[in-house]
């Protein structure tokens, strides 16, 4: 059991090697540099910037050399935001992402779970329709659709909650993003647990326990969500991450100061330290969640512990 | 839990109807004005960016030597200087900096900080990217690339404290206008030794806590992404003629995000306003809705190496072939029809060549060997901004229309984009370009050969020839009709296809008094105020 994790671990380690030389490489491979721009800078003052920053060295060297600075915790200087250290950018930018990345979680949470029980509950009621419709509508519905559309009414129309902005200490601000955002999880989730449960609820200790006279309500609860949402646990973990760190057009019609947005114009700039570091804690943060939902797997499913 | 979950939503919206004051309404009341800036800046110290959107933020926390004027684009109001004269020939200017101009520190701002400045820009290690715009200064430029090592040889000294000379490379009438560009605002020497040597690059002194400046505002925070927020400087030498308590500079990029945070209520002007909403908001909310003139042109920039493309004869076709009033009627709605290059910009209006004349394009097609567009090679137009698509398929579909020729469109993205342009690895490329200030040089220089911003290929020493006429005149009245003619070259030569005029599509509340059209669209923030 303990090794089967330690192993887990070590996989993570070799993955985010991987996943570093990979993308190293790959900005590099990319046809423009980090000082292309609309308005030509003169050729001796770009060959001059290239070599401030080290990127005449042959690739080999660049690559050893922020390896190793890596390791050591120091990923460098944005190329884009020049001169800002990428620990401040991340520093500034990744709390707003785990914020909104939770409070979208939760309402993936509170909306997904409830739903899929109830519709599981009352299987092939209109209830149980009109809830899986709604679930497929939301998982289709991409957020570049939602999220205009919420601030287009309550931003613009109803000036209830601000359009755009993220003020930690207004929640105000948080609701229409992580509606936004969480929406295709809560959808996705409702689905799982709808599916999850059903299979619960045909189990013989469940015909049982109504032939014994529980309720229905505690049957439900007591008896069936423990099992009924093994499936969407090992969603939740991962989803997780992705939440935190998809939520790019989110935090671009909203304007949230995240970290996606940093990623994305890194990517549009070559700024390969910023996008190296913004990969690296991506990956992660999905190997960290995968860990953590086979361990929480683990705790509901004793079947997985006797293997 | 879903109970729960409702309680807190409805919680929360009781809250959001408690505070139903919006974001602009608030700002009125405190003076601030809030303003959107399209992008994040690469840094504030204005000798190492290159962009428009930082040289808005910049014009709130510095001053040129000649400030800008809230209504006109030819006034010359005194900045950081009182007065100012050169000799007859245009090449020796004399600056009499104020004797009450403070740093935001409270530190005189004297001749030679303006000094250390143009050293500190032009020295070959500190590499600032925008150091052309210094090349007017006699020997700039030999220092800049490090054939001479002594600054006193450079055109730039302090005869006083408050005396500042320069003698220039060339005649430039128009170098008062110049100095209202950021590359030319002084720097403060005693903060920038602080935080490091002159020649090293973007030390902290730039950022909140250390910025020091000459303008009406102070540098009050900077978060990526969200905002930065200026304050009133209180050393400024006409801080009591400042309207504003500061200024929030919102980096909103996504212009759809822009126009719904404008609409809102949570921006005072927005940055820019898409086409496709121009309609609906002149039909609902007119009284927002500004179209104004700006010194920029989009053009179709030609790869003149390449086959077909290198006959003048077909380039002339194919802008004669471009309905340039139609584009502006339906796709860049509030732009105006391109004539020539240069847009009218003071004295300067160049020859309207340009026009539309289908049996003129087709004729001139078929003297170049492509009768009815037989045989003319399959090219495509480079494009990466969204926003030109529309246009771009407005002319493929034009010159389909009158030339019978084919042309595909290649979206890149943006480095790419810019790459292939310089590399000349495309055959045209739908492409913009933005006057710096106010003197067709901006638009002109660029266009000679093996200049970083040509990118066609083209090269002409007639035409270089009368841009080294012009540079040497110091009547500027013969300097302009130089001008003149070169653009008429070019125009013939057409390297490029002008096809419209920009024109500042913007949202703007009626409350924000004292901003008024301006070509350069530098707006002097100390007088604007909040009036609502």
């Amino acid at each position: 059991m303990l090794r089967n994790l330690i192993q887990r671990l070590l996989q993570g380690i070799v993955v985010l090697f991987v996943l570093f030389t990979l993308t190293f490489f790959l900005v590099k491979a990319m046809p423009y540099g980090p000082f292309q721009q609309e308005k030509a800078i003169p050729e001796h003052i770009r060959a001059k910037v290239t070599a401030y920053y080290g990127l005449d060295q042959p690739l080999h060297v660049q690559y050893g050399r922020r390896l190793a600075n890596f390791i050591q915790g120091d990923p460098g200087l944005s190329l884009r935001l020049e001169g800002r250290p990428v620990t401040e950018i991340i520093a500034q930018a990744f709390p707003t992402s785990l914020q909104l990345g939770i409070a979208a979680m939760l309402i993936a949470l509170c909306v997904g779970i409830p739903l899929g029980t109830l519709a599981a509950a009352k299987k092939n009621s209109l209830i149980d329709f009109g809830s899986m419709a709604l679930a497929m509508i939301g998982i289709c519905l991409p957020s570049f659709v939602i999220g205009p559309v919420l601030a287009e009414f309550f931003g613009q129309r109803l000036k209830l909650l601000p359009a755009v902005g993220w003020e930690p200490a207004d929640l105000r601000s948080w609701i229409l993003p992580a509606i936004t955002l969480g929406l295709g999880t809560a959808a996705y989730l409702s689905r799982l647990t709808r599916a999850g449960m059903l299979e619960t609820l045909s189990q013989d200790f469940v015909r049982t326990a109504r032939a014994k006279g529980v309720p229905g309500t505690r049957i439900l609860v007591r008896h069936c969500l423990r099992g009924g949402l093994i499936p969407a646990v090992a969603y939740v973990g991962p989803a997780f991450a992705g939440l935190i760190s998809g939520s790019v057009v989110v935090e671009t019609v909203f304007q949230l100061p995240g970290l996606g947005q940093h990623f994305i114009k890194a990517i549009e700039t070559s700024d390969e330290p910023v996008i190296l570091a913004c990969v690296m804690l991506y990956g992660s943060l999905i190997i960290l969640a995968n860990f953590l939902t086979d361990l929480v797997s683990l705790w509901l499913n004793p079947r997985l512990r006797t293997r | 839990m879903l109970r729960s979950l409702t309680t807190l939503l409805a919680a929360a919206l009781v809250l959001a109807s408690c505070s139903r004051e919006t974001q602009v309404e608030r700002a009125n009341r405190e003076g601030i004005l809030i303003l959107g800036n399209s992008g994040e800046p690469k840094a504030l110290d204005p000798q190492l960016v290159t962009g428009v959107l930082e040289s808005k933020i910049i014009g709130a926390l510095m001053e040129g030597l000649v400030a800008d004027d809230p209504k006109s684009d030819d006034a010359l109001p005194p900045g950081a200087a009182l007065s100012w004269e050169h000799n007859e020939a245009m090449t020796e200017w004399t600056f009499h900096l104020r004797p009450d101009g403070k740093w935001s520190d409270g530190t005189p701002v004297t001749a030679s900080d303006y000094v250390f400045s143009y050293q500190r820009m032009l020295h070959p290690e500190f590499i600032a990217p925008y150091v052309e715009m210094l090349y007017f200064i006699d020997q700039a430029e030999a220092f800049n690339k490090g054939e001479i090592d002594d600054f006193t040889k450079v055109g730039v000294w302090a005869e006083d404290d408050f005396t500042l000379k320069l003698r220039l490379r060339e005649p430039v009438p128009y170098l008062p206008s110049l100095t209202r560009h950021y590359t030319w605002f002084a720097v403060p020497r005693h903060i920038i030794l602080i935080h490091g040597k002159m020649t090293d690059r973007f030390t902290p002194w730039a950022l909140p806590g250390n910025f020091v400046g000459n303008g009406p505002f102070r540098l009050k925070s900077w978060e990526f992404h969200k905002a930065i927020e200026v304050d009133r400087n209180p050393h400024y030498w006409d801080k009591e003629n400042v309207g504003l308590n500061g200024i929030r500079f919102l980096p909103i990029e996504n212009p759809y995000t822009e126009a719904r945070a404008f609409l809102a209520g949570q921006l005072h002007s927005s940055y820019t306003l898409p086409s496709d909403f121009i309609d609906s908001v002149a039909a609902k909310q007119p009284e927002f809705l500004r179209q104004e003139p700006y010194v920029g042109t989009v053009f179709m920039r030609l790869n003149t190496t390449r086959k077909g493309l290198d006959d003048p004869r077909v380039r002339r076709a194919l802008s004669l072939a471009i309905d340039r009033k139609a584009i502006t009627e339906h796709v860049l709605e509030g732009y105006f029809p391109a004539t020539s290059l240069t847009p009218k910009m003071g004295q300067y209006e160049p020859e309207k060549v340009l026009g539309f004349d289908p049996d003129a394009a087709r004729k001139l097609l078929a003297d170049a060997g492509y009768p009815d567009g037989k045989d003319f090679p399959r090219f495509s137009i480079l494009i990466s901004r969204p926003a030109a698509r529309a246009s771009t398929e407005a002319i493929q579909a034009m010159w389909r229309e009158h030339l019978n020729i084919i042309v595909d469109i290649q979206n890149k993205d943006w480095g790419s984009y810019i790459t292939a342009q310089q590399t000349l690895d495309f055959d045209i490329a739908s492409a913009g370009w933005i006057g710096d200030y106010l003197d067709p040089t901006t638009f002109l220089l660029m266009w000679t050969k093996g200049n970083g911003n040509n990118n066609t290929g083209w090269g002409s020493e007639a035409y270089e020839k009368l841009l080294d006429e012009a540079a040497h005149q110091s009547d500027n009245t013969r300097r302009l009709e130089i001008f003149r003619q070169a653009e008429r070259l070019l125009m013939e030569e057409q390297p490029i296809i002008p096809t419209a005029f920009y024109s500042r599509n913007y949202l703007h509340r009626p409350e924000v008094k004292g901003w008024y059209p301006l070509l350069l669209d530098n707006h002097p923030y100390k007088s604007i105020r909040l009036e609502p």
